[in-house]
């Protein structure tokens, strides 16, 4: 490839940035890319890089949906909370941990359905249609909880976020979606389809694909992903805190997203650069840890990546280098998802 | 003037008011329940607090009325605020006098502002992305600044702080009210008086015919941002004036409850459509439900959450009732 191609591929920036971070970590800290097997499961920092990131991947594979279709979901944390309190406090009261994972994994789909009603049959703006749970969700995780942290004790339960297969098992349900989703979404025409939408859904409405079943059916698959993965945060710690439990993973999601280059004007997506997305900000985030910088501090290193990352792959600086990309939709404020 | 005078006038067909209206109309509506339900409730002096409590609020809100009507979105709000009362408790313990304190403050948020909108303007990068860096950024820097809690001894300050006014008898008021309701005239007057402020409105009617209109387009998207940057700041010093400390953690998801008042005050998130005056009913709607809560005395603290998401779930339903009848 000539360094003009590599330059202009889409997700050359992210990657760079991924692999500027391995290295500044490999130079602080030479034991930093071990990886060695004991007891039949992997250790080390990029496992721990891995393991810690789970549950953003996941959240942002279906977030990746969702904005392909130009919509976004800002409930994720908040349904994510909702599915560690269900589990939690159903296991506390003497249930078993298959039931609760089922039981929380409904209450995701059915909250996942409703953030889809609003946006597909409502027509309502997909930001605010999805607030309206991000507001309320947290409080409603409270009221399942009573507004205490509960702490389970369940051997299975703990399994999903701590357990290993050689790899963590949590790390295993990330990747296996992510592959799962590219197979189904990109070996058939759906991709296609969803991306149609997220150019025009009314046009695509018109060309004879189901707008509407298209758009609930992205919601009801993120609200999934954040029930799993708030399964996942909960059973790694054994408790529910409503209040803290996936604070803020909805903002991690969307921009290991954008990292990876899908445009939030919708249209077009890259379940790569999701992957690329969600690993650099993980990544940073234990490079600032390791390095000692006060966690909360660490905002200031990731609000200059995003920084970084989004200027460089805008298509004003892409003219600026004479590097010409197929650029994405504009973004319109007349067309919203009428898709009546 | 003249001109604008008559199109403003043009402008106002009723059912625009609708939203703000209903608004009211709730605001009144749950205002006479806490009313007869509680008794005390009906007093001047809760109303007033209503005010003292949330002008922190206000002006936030009158800010992101600015952004969310040319259609952007500024999540840095709460942020930018809580960086204000850093700053100010920081440089106020370092000594500086309070005025020079203040003006840092200012400056510091506008720049903020005034640095994101030309992000999204100049580089065409969507305002929930940068505004989203801009929150980290802000929030970083607080605890760049102190990760502890830092408290305002200052005696002009705290004099600010706790000074109150009795304008009539049994209602006392804080200055921070006064500053909101000067803020909010001031916005207002800006956004009907002024060609900055029609600009505003035409950008988040359509942007391309704004722009050729020959409207300075760019200039009013970033200048938005630099007016909510200013207003987080003011707002930032105004809670620095009620909690009288600075810490990073103060108002965190601060931007959920301004977006949420905004809304309600029947501003739509698409642009071209809504008024400050509704939002400052949105933030009093919000501050009603909270002194309700407070009053029942057996609710918990998060029921204030699920009404708030409630509130905001019919009123966006009203909405798009009302935008679907004007097609």
């Amino acid at each position: 490839m000539r360094p003009r191609q590599l330059l202009r591929h889409h997700l050359f920036w992210p990657i760079a940035a991924l692999v500027l971070l391995l290295v500044l970590n490999t130079v602080s800290n030479p034991s930093f890319l071990e990886i060695r097997l004991q007891n039949g499961q992997l250790y080390g920092s990029l496992v721990d890089i891995l393991r810690n990131g789970a549950p953003t991947l996941l959240i942002a594979v279906g977030m990746t949906l969702v904005i392909a279709t130009r919509g976004i979901d800002l409930s994720v944390g908040a349904v994510a909370a909702i599915a560690g309190a269900v589990a939690c406090t159903w296991i506390a009261s003497g249930g078993s941990a298959a039931t609760a994972v089922l039981l929380a994994l409904g209450a995701c789909v059915l909250l996942g359905l409703w953030n889809g009603f609003l946006v597909s049959v409502l027509g309502i703006q997909p930001i605010i249609a999805t607030l309206v749970l991000m507001t309320a969700g947290r409080g409603a995780a409270m009221l399942v909880t009573e507004g205490q942290i509960i702490t389970v004790d369940d051997p299975l339960y703990h399994q999903i976020g701590a357990g290993f297969l050689v790899l963590p098992i949590a790390v295993l349900v990330s990747l296996g979606v992510l592959v799962g989703v590219a197979l189904l979404t990109r070996g058939t025409a759906l991709g296609m389809l969803v991306e149609s939408v997220g150019v025009n859904p009314r046009a695509s409405l018109l060309a004879g694909v189901r707008s509407r079943t298209i758009i609930w059916t992205v919601y009801v698959f993120a609200g999934l992903c954040a029930g799993v993965a708030g399964l996942m945060i909960s059973s790694n710690v054994n408790a529910a805190d409503a209040n803290n439990a996936g604070l803020w993973i909805e903002m991690d999601a969307i921009l290991a997203v954008v990292i990876g280059g899908t445009s939030l004007a919708g249209g077009r997506y890259s379940l790569a650069g999701t992957l690329v997305g969600a690993l650099v900000i993980q990544t940073l985030t234990t490079t600032v840890y390791s390095i000692g910088v006060a966690p909360n501090a660490a905002l200031v290193f990731k609000a200059v990546v995003v920084i970084a990352v989004c200027l460089l792959q805008s298509p004003r600086t892409s003219q600026v280098f004479g590097v010409r990309r197929k650029a994405g939709p504009r973004p319109s404020r007349s067309e919203e998802v009428t898709a009546a | 003037m003249s001109v604008m005078d008559v199109r403003s006038r043009q402008v106002r067909v009723p059912r625009r008011f609708l939203p703000v209206a209903a608004t009211f109309a709730v605001f009144v509506l749950t205002f006479g329940a806490g009313s007869l339900r509680y008794e005390g409730f009906a007093s001047p002096q809760v109303l007033t607090n209503l005010f003292v409590d949330n002008a922190f609020l206000i002006v936030l809100a009158v800010g992101m009325t600015f952004v969310i009507l040319t259609g952007g979105i500024d999540l840095s709000v709460g942020a930018v605020a809580a960086l204000s009362t850093m700053i100010a408790a920081a440089t106020l313990e370092a000594g500086w006098p309070p005025l020079v304190s203040v003006a840092a403050v200012l400056l510091t948020g506008t720049c903020l502002g005034l640095l994101m909108g030309l992000v999204i303007h100049h580089f065409e990068v969507q305002p929930f992305i940068v505004t989203l860096a801009g929150m980290f950024l802000a929030r970083g820097l607080c605890f760049l600044i102190s990760v502890e809690s830092v408290s305002i001894t200052d005696p002009a300050f705290r004099a600010a702080a706790t000074g109150t006014l009795t304008p009539v008898e049994g209602v006392t008021l804080t200055y921070s009210v006064l500053i909101a309701l000067a803020v909010v005239l001031v916005a207002a007057h800006v956004l009907h008086r002024t060609r900055f402020g029609r600009t505003v409105y035409a950008v988040g009617g359509s942007e391309a015919s704004a722009r050729l209109m020959g409207l300075p387009t760019g200039r009013v998207k970033v200048g938005v941002y630099a007016v909510s940057g200013f207003c987080s700041a003011l707002g930032g010093l105004l809670f620095s004036l009620y909690m009288l400390s600075g810490y990073g953690l103060h108002a965190v998801g601060m931007e959920l409850d301004v977006i949420a008042a905004v809304v309600v005050g029947g501003t739509l998130l698409s642009g071209g459509v809504g008024y400050v005056a509704g939002s400052v009913a949105g933030v009093l709607v919000l501050g009603t439900v909270q002194t309700l809560i407070s009053f029942e005395g057996t609710l918990s603290s998060w029921w204030t959450r699920i009404v708030v998401g409630v509130l905001l779930l019919v009123f966006v339903v009203f909405q798009r009732a009302v935008v679907r009848r004007a097609r």
